[in-house]
């Protein structure tokens, strides 16, 4: 069984995020979901930023205060080992899910 | 690390709080700016991004959930439910608590005097740096006035060198008057400490020019504040010190008294003055050893250094003057008078510290087995929690907390009570007339010990149910009920432990019952007077003002009033009593010694002065010859009475009478009188040999006045206080009835014993709960099997027997060990009280009764409701 929920699959979508694009602020999260998904997905800000600290203090993630292209002060998140392989854990459970949801939705 | 943040975080919410304050603020202007950028107005992006957040609060709230959730927190739970669990068993807490107030309270106690006492360094400058210098053998360790002017002149490892004594004298200032005690000290004394005054000035080797040089005195802080009401016009004024004249120059700062733990002295008087003494002084006197010598190590010496170069000094004093035969250097640390009070003491006190560390852990196995047995009742409680998903090390952990929190609580409350008890010791002035204090007040290294204590105190009883958790089989725990899981066949930790707490409270019990023999017997010993019956007035005539003829003239008149009081039998004077505070010795030498130096001479003897009839005052026997008369006076032929060891050691067993023997005056002195051997100076020390002179053959002011009375001590000394005030009323006078006067003697035994009673006590306590604890459990746990075996016809005893056959094996065997443990602990203790020994079939049967008594109380209850078993009514609660 894989375990899965809505906070899963934000976890994942931060997770991808941050492992293609290196290291990125909360805002620049929110953006490039956005744009990566073609506008389909939009991340809220009241989700992102609880999960953003869970992830942190679990260890898949770590932060930095920098500074942005527009000299703004902000903390960007990076992927750590950790983080990496729980990447891929979710990845797999998240393809499990799509499976099953597939196969119910054939019956249906 | 993640570890590390959730702690961090916990502990500094507010730092966090501002962290995603930043975070949010930063997301927002980046929004606002794109925003912007997208052909908004400023004031619809903003609002834009805003709304996007919602309330910023509640989102600050989600965001900290999202770590309390994974969290440390969680530890507050722990506690949180620790705390209901322990509200719900109201009897376990109760002892629980009790147990540990009284363990670590007792450690805190004792740490905390053991503090004060060792620990604390002096409270001067540089205080590692200051050793006192005695001489090379033990408890021999006072300088003399001229060595230690050579010692200070000659050294080249020292800074500096002081030299200090203490005295006892009579200050008056205007219309007050005190009996005081002082330091008399070298002029470099203030300066060597490094300390600086309060009020005034202090005096300085420059203010030395020979004797009586220097009338100046600098007051304690204590003594201008208690008895001179801080009286702010004080430095300056004239005082006066055994009537002599003398200028207050300064108030020292507050706290600083000395460098003996201790002491407390009133006053600081420089060396070369004397309120006591019309010609003769010691300052010139090199063979009159009364004085502590302390020195400062230059910076760059070791103690070895100065200690070779300080013996090389005193073989080269020693070639110049005889005085100095066999003179030579030891270096030891200040604080208790060198190694007089320092080695007893410190042995002492570690051998408390132990002891009181014991009864922790008494109680510490107690609270093992006491809670082990908790965890037991609760395998059900357990078991459920571990089969809907709680891990296992979660389970432990809230043992833990509760463990924790007792222990913590336990702390809290033995810590309270002890600083209570330390400023009552603190207050305590145990002898009237000596400023001994023992400044305990509990500093921050003694809290510091009280948590550590706590917090070691509950992991150590709180970890022993790890193993019963983790070896829960949750499945079988629930299917057959907590009993089947107990194995009672087999000995298990709590057994061992129980054992072991037996075991420490029947090694104080003896302890303490040794200790109080000794006491007892100590207040019957051949003392070579008797104590009971007798009463003391002391007082040193020089403080009257009473010099030369005078002294004879008010001694002689103070015996006839004395003798005069109705109901007294007779009244004798001797200079200081036995067993008392000043106890001289002086070298004897046989007839015929020309060569008057240590090493000729036959040996060393406590010496005293006497007036005729005081040995028939004091209740010591005289075994031949003849007392003194007023007849031998300073004209007469000298003439001595000695003890029975002075005589054996001088003349074996030919008779002493009539025989002569002479001191370092080299005057022939004739033996007239033998009495009973005695204790000098202290209950412990072996026979020593004595000699007692003619008061006015030996003359000082040291004046005590022994009467003797059928009466009640009480009349007398009143009756005694108005003879003497009409004699003299200027004269201050010490009054005690002679068992009283012992005390100080009697000082270190009596806190031995009460330590040790407490120590005992408190063991007791632990084994009966120990003991009671564990007999109760185990029948309330076989209460069915014994319904079962009543009903198929067991007799009461064999019930019995199963029931209690295992406390008490423990008890006997505990009790066994613990009686053997403390026969080899009584040899330690026979070197502070009086003939302390084990083998004194009084303690025997005193430990056997009291352990008895311990098994038959602890184990009362539980085998009455082991008796009172219903199989029927048993047998329906199935």
């Amino acid at each position: 069984m894989a375990r899965n929920d809505l906070q899963g699959s934000l976890d994942l979508l931060v997770l991808k995020t941050l492992s293609q694009m290196e290291e990125l602020h909360g805002y620049g999260i929110v953006l490039h979901i956005q744009r990566a998904s073609d506008e389909l997905l939009s991340v809220e800000e009241g989700s992102l930023y609880p999960a953003l600290h869970r992830m942190e203090m679990s260890g898949w993630i770590r932060s930095e205060w920098k500074v942005t292209d527009t000299n703004r002060k902000a903390k960007y998140y990076r992927l750590t080992p950790a983080g990496q392989k729980e990447l891929q854990s979710a990845e797999k459970s998240f393809e499990q899910l799509v499976k099953g949801i597939r196969a119910i939705l054939r019956y249906a | 690390m993640s570890i590390f943040r959730r702690i961090v975080n916990t502990f500094s919410r507010s730092k966090l709080h501002q962290e995603i304050d930043a975070e949010m603020q930063s997301h927002v202007e980046m929004r606002i700016a794109d925003n912007i950028a997208a052909g908004m107005t400023p004031e619809g992006a903003r609002r834009d991004a805003l709304i996007r957040f919602g309330n910023r609060v509640v989102m600050r709230e989600r965001i900290t959930a999202a770590d309390a959730a994974t969290a440390f927190d969680s530890f507050g739970r722990d506690l949180r439910y620790a705390g209901r669990q322990l509200r719900r068993s109201p009897a376990f807490t109760a002892t629980a608590l009790v147990t540990l107030t009284l363990g670590i309270g007792a450690n805190v106690i004792v740490f905390s005097v053991l503090n004060a006492l060792l620990l604390k360094p002096l409270d001067v400058p540089q205080p590692d740096r200051l050793y006192n210098v005695v001489h090379k053998e033990a408890g021999y360790d006072n300088q003399s006035y001229p060595d230690y002017v050579d010692f200070q002149t000659k050294n080249s490892t020292f800074s500096d060198m002081a030299a200090y004594r203490f005295e006892i004298a009579g200050f008056s200032a205007g219309n007050v008057a005190y009996q005081c005690s002082y330091y008399r000290v070298s002029g470099n004394y203030f300066d060597m400490l490094g300390v600086q005054p309060a009020q005034g000035r202090l005096f300085h080797a420059s203010d030395e020019h020979g004797p009586n040089s220097a009338p100046y005195i600098v007051l304690s802080n204590d003594f201008w504040r208690s008895r001179l009401g801080s009286d702010p016009g004080i430095v300056g004024s004239k005082v006066e010190i055994n009537k002599h004249p003398f200028t207050v120059l300064g108030v020292a700062p507050p706290g600083f008294h000395g460098i003996d733990a201790f002491l407390w002295p009133d006053f600081w008087m420089p060396i070369v003055d004397n309120p006591d003494n019309e010609g003769s002084d010691f300052l010139s006197w090199r063979g009159s050893h009364n004085l502590w010598v302390v020195g400062r190590l230059k910076p760059d010496v070791t103690p070895q250094q100065a200690t070779d170069n300080l013996n090389a000094i005193a073989t080269q004093m020693a070639g110049q003057d005889p005085a100095d035969d066999g003179l030579s250097a030891r270096l030891t640390k200040p604080g208790l008078m060198g190694d007089m009070l320092g080695d007893p003491a410190r042995s002492f006190l570690a051998g408390i510290m132990l002891l009181a560390f014991l009864v922790l852990l008494a109680a510490c196995a107690n609270l093992a087995s006491l809670f082990s047995a908790r965890t037991a009742d609760r395998s059900r409680e357990l078991a459920i929690r571990l089969a809907i998903g709680s891990s296992r090390w979660h389970v432990l952990r809230q043992l833990l907390a509760e463990a924790v929190l007792l222990s913590a609580l336990g702390g809290a409350l033995g810590a309270i009570f002890s600083v209570e008890l330390l400023q009552a010791l603190t207050r305590w002035h145990p002898f009237p007339e000596f400023p001994i204090r023992v400044a305990a007040s509990p500093d921050l290294k003694v809290y510091f010990v009280a948590l550590l204590l706590s917090i070691g105190s509950g992991m150590l009883w709180g970890l022993v149910p790890m193993r019963q958790v983790w070896a829960t089989n949750y499945s079988q725990v629930m299917k057959t009920g907590a009993a089947g899981t107990m194995v009672f066949r087999r000995f298990t930790l709590r057994d061992l432990l129980l054992g072991i707490q037996i075991t420490l409270c029947t090694l104080l019990v003896t302890a303490s019952l040794v200790a109080l023999r000794g006491m007892q017997r100590s207040l019957h010993a051949p003392l070579g007077f008797q104590p009971q019956g007798a009463i003391l007035a002391q007082t040193d005539l020089h403080m009257g003002g009473h010099f030369g003829a005078s002294v004879l003239l008010i001694r002689k008149r103070m015996l006839e009033e004395a003798a005069r009081i109705p109901g007294v039998t007779s009244a004798g004077i001797i200079d200081g009593t036995p067993l008392g505070t000043g106890g001289s010795s002086t070298l004897i030498y046989r007839m015929g010694t020309t060569d008057f130096r240590q090493s000729n001479s036959a040996f060393g003897a406590k010496y005293f002065s006497i007036s005729p009839r005081y040995l028939d005052a004091a209740g010591t026997r005289l075994m031949a010859g003849r007392d003194f008369t007023w007849h031998d006076d300073a004209k007469a032929p000298k003439v001595a009475i000695i003890n029975q060891t002075f005589a054996h050691a001088m003349f074996g067993n030919n008779p002493a009478l009539g025989r002569q023997f002479m001191m370092g005056d080299k005057v022939p002195c004739e033996i007239v009188g033998v009495v009973e051997n005695g204790k000098y100076d202290s209950l412990t020390e072996p026979p020593w040999p004595a000699v007692f002179f003619p008061l006015e053959q030996n003359p000082n002011s040291y004046t005590s006045l022994v009467l003797r009375s059928q009466l009640s001590t009480v009349e007398v000394m009143l009756e005694l206080r108005r003879t003497l005030a009409q004699i003299d009323p200027t004269l201050p006078f010490v009054f005690h009835t002679w068992p009283d006067a012992l005390a100080l003697v009697l000082f270190p035994a009596r806190v031995a014993t009460a330590t040790l009673g407490v120590m005992g006590l408190l063991a007791a306590m632990l084994a009966v709960t120990g003991v009671f604890g564990m007999a109760m459990y185990s029948v309330s746990k076989r209460m069915r099997e014994f319904g079962i075996r009543v009903a198929v016809g067991a007799q009461p005893v064999q019930l019995m027997r199963s029931a209690l056959s295992r406390p008490l094996i423990l008890l006997l065997s505990g009790s066994a060990a613990g009686l053997l443990l403390g026969a080899m602990a009584s040899q330690l203790l026979a070197q502070i009280v009086y003939q302390a020994t084990p083998r004194d079939p009084v303690v025997f049967a005193g430990v056997m009764t009291t352990m008895a008594l311990l098994g038959f109380v602890a184990t009362w209850i539980p085998a009455q409701r082991a008796l009172r078993v219903h199989p029927t009514e048993l047998l329906r609660q199935e």
